[in-house]
């Protein structure tokens, strides 16, 4: 097998995943046979893309992407998971904000195949298993915390980290710790409303 | 975006040997890798560092340790970085996101680029992007621009709020990789004010490496704390900013250690305003005389002649507070 056959079977095999939404199984054997091959190559060229398995909401996808691709273009393009918005991409709004290791972070200010490694978790992974939805999710709908919602995956996101790294003591806090997240309806007081009532629930969760 | 190699390091030689500018949180180099501002042809990406001793801090009698991989939100985190190094813990604080201070290193951030609007848009003249191109904040909107050590060719201001910190308390940073091999460079002598030459920032050769940032303990690090002003409460840029560091005898200065931010072409130590307090007693009038000494050589430009007194304000303020603290 050429090289370009191997690269036409990984770009069909993403774009499997991408139109079904399900995750490939991970093949550890495809890997290791793919090394030779690779080494064999003279030059490295910009052009090829980049293998990489991203473990995102607790399942893997093996991907191959141009090394361009910031984790915000993976996740919505290649992944399939659209609830992660893209805004400013330039990490100043928030809009993209997902958990990597549990941890808000920008998923605009980093490429997707930097992400090899750690779990990625976006607003689609954080109903339970029969759709009930986390109780920032609720929290955010009961005190009517958005009007147009398109900050809104990245506000929760952002809101769960603030809890679990016990930032959601104040008002003051709770404001602190989310003014990376914008939001130009100025939902604001309901969002603080929301995390504190989320912070309560997750406590007796 | 232009098209890049990438390869992945998981050893400081492996990251050198690879030759290529180096990525770690990506917070900058995203950034402005977007805007066509930065155009690396390969990226090594140095975050698999984080599982050493890069990402580690490391606390002994002698100072403080970070690795280069440790992040701005784990720094300000660490129990004796809160406790015993203050300035340290407000400057990481204060200075963006939650989110970019869970991503940023330490090393990453000490080396951000200017926030000069005419920098990081592609279509203007600037000295420091393009050499010999012209600078456009000269004669512009220049509101945001450095008054301290700024030349004819570049006003671009310092971004950063850490590196207050460590120049007031002398750090040094660690590197490999160098025509030197591994390398000890105080802190003070890092940045490069632009000359004409305010392409070359610091004195890092190409392809060197920051392993690590030491700051030596001292009876001042204690008695410390970083104030910032700006435009918001939260997540912007320095408009003034001052680290300030006290060894105090009752009410008389042993020794004060100032650095200033958001007004300086590079982070800015205030050795005339250190010198002003020295053996003198603390109060209003003192600290009045040592910020018209850090200020006296400021430049304003047509819109930033406002950072003159906010930066003496800033200063007064910073060193009164940081008389009260209780230690």
């Amino acid at each position: 097998m050429t090289n370009d056959e191997k690269g036409a079977l990984n770009r069909r095999g993403f774009l499997g995943v991408s139109a079904g939404g399900a995750a490939l199984p991970l093949v550890a054997g495809a890997v290791a046979a793919s090394a030779p091959v690779q080494a064999q190559v003279p030059a490295p060229d910009a052009r090829t893309a980049v293998n990489v398995t991203l473990s995102v909401n607790g399942r893997n996808h093996r991907l191959a992407i141009d090394g361009r691709t910031s984790l915000l273009d993976t996740l919505r393009d290649h992944v399939g998971l659209t609830g992660t918005k893209k805004g400013c991409d330039h990490g100043q709004c928030g809009a993209c904000t997902v958990l990597i290791n549990g941890t808000p972070a920008l998923s605009c200010m980093t490429f997707g195949v930097m992400a090899e490694g750690v779990e990625v978790t976006t607003v689609e992974g954080l109903a339970g298993p029969n759709g009930e939805l986390h109780p920032m999710q609720q929290a955010f709908i009961d005190h009517d915390a958005f009007q147009c919602g398109y900050c809104t995956p990245g506000q929760i996101l952002s809101a769960i980290g603030c809890v679990n790294e016990g930032h959601a003591e104040t008002d003051a806090g709770i404001r602190d710790y989310m003014s990376g997240n914008l939001c130009r309806c100025a939902a604001y007081p309901n969002i603080v409303a929301a995390v504190k009532q989320a912070k309560s629930d997750m406590r007796g969760a | 975006m232009r098209p890049f190699l990438y390869e992945r390091a998981d050893s400081p030689e492996r990251a050198v040997k690879a030759g290529g500018q180096f990525i770690a949180g990506g917070t900058t180099m995203t950034d402005l890798m977007k805007l066509d501002v930065m155009r690396p042809e390969k990226l090594v990406d140095i975050n698999p560092l984080t599982h050493s001793r890069a990402g580690q801090i490391e606390v002994t009698d002698n100072g403080i340790r970070f690795g280069a991989l440790v992040r701005m939100a784990q720094a300000e985190a660490h129990p004796t970085v809160r406790s015993s190094y203050p300035v340290i813990a407000d400057s990481l604080k204060l200075a963006a996101s939650q989110q970019i201070r869970t991503m940023a290193s330490l090393a990453g951030n000490v080396l951000q680029r200017t926030r000069c609007e005419y920098f990081r848009e592609v279509s203007w003249p600037c000295n420091k992007r393009v050499p010999g191109s012209g600078c456009s904040a000269i004669g512009g909107v220049n509101r945001q621009h450095a008054v301290l050590g700024t030349s004819g060719d570049c006003i671009a201001s310092y971004p950063g709020d850490f590196a207050q910190a460590l120049i007031a308390l002398d750090a040094i940073v660690e590197t490999t990789g160098g025509t030197k091999g591994l390398r000890l460079i105080p802190f003070a002598e890092l940045h490069r004010p632009p000359g004409n030459t305010p392409h070359i920032e610091t004195v890092l050769e190409p392809g060197e490496l920051i392993t690590a940032i030491q700051v030596p303990a001292g009876p001042w690090t204690r008695r410390s704390r970083y104030l910032k002003i700006r435009d918001r409460d939260s997540y912007a840029f320095a408009l003034s900013s001052a680290a300030v560091a006290l060894d105090m005898d009752g009410d008389t200065v042993r020794q004060a250690r100032i650095a200033l931010g958001g007004i300086a072409s590079v982070p800015w130590r205030a050795m005339e305003a250190e010198a002003a307090l020295r053996g003198k007693r603390l109060d209003e009038a003192s600290a009045t005389a040592a910020a018209e000494a850090a200020l006296a050589g400021a430049k304003p430009q047509e819109h930033n002649a406002f950072k003159v007194p906010l930066a003496k304000q800033t200063l007064i303020r910073a060193l009164l507070e940081t008389q009260r603290m209780e230690i």
